[in-house]
């Protein structure tokens, strides 16, 4: 069986787009990021990274926002424009 | 380093929801949007009080009120912190809500971000569901022209049902338009608002309207309230219960409608979860919906702002160029405020002998020309020439920082180490306020949102030197590691820049050995939003932070210095069993003072300068000179002279340094501490951490000078 692999936004690098499948993450931390936009289906950019590697920071709608791998790590994405990945 | 009037000193922190009209008929408007937007510009505009301004989030952390006149009304406006959402996570987003939701104003200014439209209009959104009267005010108009972000406002207010206007608050004219809008008589509102939330949700609420409405709901929106009722937020219950009445949701009716919705809910496999989920997202999607043919997206949006992170925030660059920043703003303050303070002190003191002769003249006896002139003139003196220039330099080189973005960056960089220390990056912001002021630094933690993490930050704050401490910094280590040389300045800026990042090892340290031990406890989660580059207001920031913040710290630390001045004054020249109270206490101090490398009119001058840091060395001077004779010390190599006579070696210099950076913080703070916290245990806590550290390092430095013979 064919199916899309879903990555999580931690995984993505620099200048990389994806777009939010589904947030997986506890109460809070899924209220704030649904707050700042990060709904499924938005599109998000991975933009930089702190020089100790993590956090990273993306564009998202708009703004820039700082995130830690640990807190991205339960937003899972797929490739942005149509370039879906198939196993 | 939100450090005005408002922010800092006990009592006047919280305007919360005292709000002060001046007569019935002011209208109260809060002025409400997301963090980092300019509202606190538009506040000042509309005001023109001086609210401190800065280009990071969270940096308003309190309600602030100001008048507005306009032709028509006078309004009393409530500049609130800023927040993504009603659904609050940190204590400043508390304050935002429950002024938005429960402090009785008549309309919200919803200020929004025009290079971020979509995101900010979230916020509009769910504040329009409040049904408060809101005009959406979109700021930063040119910097999204800058970035060629088209925006039609009048279809966007067409869409919204609520007027929209454009400015460029930075431009005081452009908000005309907004005034306008508030003066003209308020449009009915429309329906249910823009938003619509999935069918059964939707359903749900309907079932909940017919209870809520009328005299149950105290005012508030009914649809809101049902909604608020269905979501189960714990903090936001409470705070029903408490204004709406206990007996609120013992309500038959209303328990048996709100069991009526859950079970329709569950028909529909929505569970809390998910229901929260699609209330969450609903607003969101409203407002990608409401922006699609409004805002027209340039293509290079942006792209300045990515390079400059390439640089500022690159794993090579990032810590060189702060390391490098923080040395080179020290420098400056050091070398610029050689000359005036010089010049200062000489005047200050030339003053002193025509004081004196004025006195003599006028036939006052001794012992009130010593308590006026040796006593609170000479104090004072010190105070505001060895305080004055370095603030007047610092405050505006720190502010341009500010003003420019960089400070979040700050934060994105630090927050690996942080979390390490199982604690949060936004902690390097607050510690950037404690150069400010460690009592503003305490507050502004508040911009953290785990209550863990948010403790951490203020228990560790004051090994950030405050401004009143680094100037006596700044003088010691001159006075003995960088006296004459030619590069004196570049030496002791250097050791500043060493002592500073002694403080901020000494933080990370003690952070992380708290979240070992009284705070245990993992790091919670961390969203900063990297704000644009703005280019600073050079002009704007040099007269304010000079007219604010440094003549406002400036008149707070000669408040403390002149009755402490007459104090001292009295101490050294009231005698029992013939010796002065001083010598008295110096001499008992004494061991514990030679313990550590000092001596016990230093010790002493530690203790009584807890009012504030900055009358620390005249105390000192003072003492010193009571015991001997008496000479005019108006230039550093002189009250070089003066320690060195006194005993002072360079240990005794390095110890004092220590102890400056690390000892229990000034009566202000720990009062801050103390309302932030709610809790003397945790203020006693703040008072004895860097207490201890800084005891021990002068010790051990004092047995490792005698080790090498010293």
């Amino acid at each position: 069986m064919t199916m899309k692999r879903l990555d999580a936004l931690c995984d993505i690098l620099p200048g990389q787009r994806a777009v939010v499948r589904s947030l997986h993450a506890s109460e809070a931390l899924r209220r704030r990021l649904l707050d700042i936009g990060l709904t499924p289906g938005t599109e998000v950019e991975c933009v930089g990274k702190s020089p100790c590697g993590d956090p990273t920071a993306f564009l998202i709608r708009g703004a820039v926002i700082a995130l830690r791998a640990e807190d991205s790590r339960g937003i899972l994405i797929e490739p942005s424009g149509g370039a879906a990945v198939w196993d | 380093m939100g450090l005005t009037n408002a922010s800092v000193g006990a009592g006047a922190m919280d305007a919360g929801f005292e709000i002060r009209r001046q007569n019935p008929n002011e209208r109260i408007v809060a002025l409400a949007g997301n963090p980092n937007v300019g509202k606190s510009t538009v506040f000042n505009a509309l005001t023109g009080m001086k609210q401190h301004t800065g280009n990071w989030p969270g940096k308003t952390v309190c309600n602030a009120q100001g008048r507005c006149q306009t032709p028509q009304n006078s309004y009393v406006l409530v500049d609130i912190p800023g927040t993504y959402s009603l659904a609050a996570h940190s204590a400043e987003e508390e304050v935002a809500r429950a002024f938005l939701c429960f402090g009785g104003a008549d309309a919200a200014v919803v200020v929004c971000d025009a290079t971020c439209l979509e995101r900010n209009l979230n916020l509009v959104l769910q504040i329009m569901e409040l049904g408060l009267r809101v005009i959406v005010c979109v700021n930063l108009l040119d910097e999204a022209r800058r970035k060629r972000i088209r925006i039609d406002l009048e279809k966007l207010s067409e869409r919204l049902g609520v007027p929209v206007v454009g400015v460029v608050a930075r431009h005081r004219r452009t908000l005309r338009a907004l005034t306008d809008v508030l003066d003209a008589p308020a449009e009915p509102p429309r329906g249910n608002g823009c938003v619509r939330y999935p069918d059964e949700v939707e359903r749900a609420i309907d079932l909940l309207l017919p209870v809520l409405s009328g005299e149950r709901a105290c005012g508030l929106n009914p649809r809101w309230l049902a909604l608020r009722v269905l979501e189960g937020d714990e903090a936001l219950h409470g705070e029903l219960r408490e204004r709406l009445g206990a007996e609120f949701f013992a309500d038959a009716a209303i328990a048996s409608a709100l069991q009526a919705a859950r079970e329709l809910l569950r028909c529909a496999d929505i569970d809390d979860e998910r229901l929260r989920d699609m209330i969450a997202s609903a607003p969101v999607a409203a407002a990608e919906t409401l922006c699609r043919g409004v805002v027209s997206a340039g293509k290079s949006a942006g792209k300045t702002d990515r390079r400059l992170d390439r640089i500022l925030t690159g794993r090579v660059t990032a810590y060189p160029i702060m390391l490098l920043l923080l040395a080179g703003v020290f420098w400056l303050t050091i070398v610029g405020a050689n000359y005036p303070s010089e010049l200062l002190s000489r005047l200050l003191f030339g003053l002193q002998t025509k004081l004196t002769a004025l006195l003599c003249a006028l036939g006052a006896p001794d012992w009130l020309h010593g308590a006026l002139v040796h006593g609170v003139y000479r104090v004072l003196a010190w105070v505001v020439s060895v305080m004055l220039p370095p603030m007047a330099i610092f405050f505006p080189l720190f502010t341009l920082l500010e003003d420019a973005g960089y400070l979040p960056r700050v934060a994105f960089n630090l927050d690996c180490p942080f979390r390490r220390c199982r604690a949060c990056g936004k902690q390097a912001l607050t510690m950037c306020m404690g150069f400010g002021c460690n009592a503003a630094g305490v507050v502004g933690c508040r911009i953290i949102d785990s209550p863990r993490e948010r403790l951490l930050a203020v228990l560790t704050n004051s090994f950030v030197p405050c401004n009143g401490r680094f100037p006596t910094l700044i003088a010691v280590i001159t006075m003995f590691f960088a006296l004459g040389g030619q590069h004196a300045s570049a030496v002791a800026a250097l050791g500043l820049t060493v002592v500073v990042l002694l403080g901020v090892g000494m933080t990370f340290a003690v952070t992380r050995l708290l979240s070992a031990s009284v705070l245990r406890g993992v790091p919670s989660s961390f969203v900063l939003e990297l704000p644009p580059y703005r280019p600073p207001q050079v002009g704007r920031v040099i007269v304010r932070s000079v007219f604010d913040r440094t003549l406002f710290v400036l008149g707070r630390a000669a408040a403390v210095a002149a009755p402490a001045g007459l104090v001292i004054w009295l101490a050294a020249n009231v005698a029992v069993g013939g010796r002065s109270l001083l010598e008295i206490g110096a001499s008992a101090l004494d061991p514990i003072g030679r313990l550590m490398g000092l001596d016990g009119v230093i010790l002493m001058a530690f203790i009584l300068g807890f009012p504030a840091n900055e009358i620390v060395v005249p105390i000192m001077v003072m003492a010193y000179l009571s015991q001997g004779t008496l000479a005019e010390v108006d230039s550093l190599t002189q009250l070089r002279a003066i320690l060195v006579d006194h005993g002072w070696t360079w240990v005794t210099a390095l110890n004092t340094v220590l102890f400056m950076l690390m000892h229990w913080p000034c009566s202000t703070t720990l009062l801050t501490v103390h309302r932030e916290t709610g809790s003397w245990r945790w203020t006693a806590l703040a008072a004895a951490i860097p207490t201890v550290c800084g005891v021990s390092a002068c010790v051990l430095v004092r047995l490792v000078a005698a080790l090498c013979g010293v």
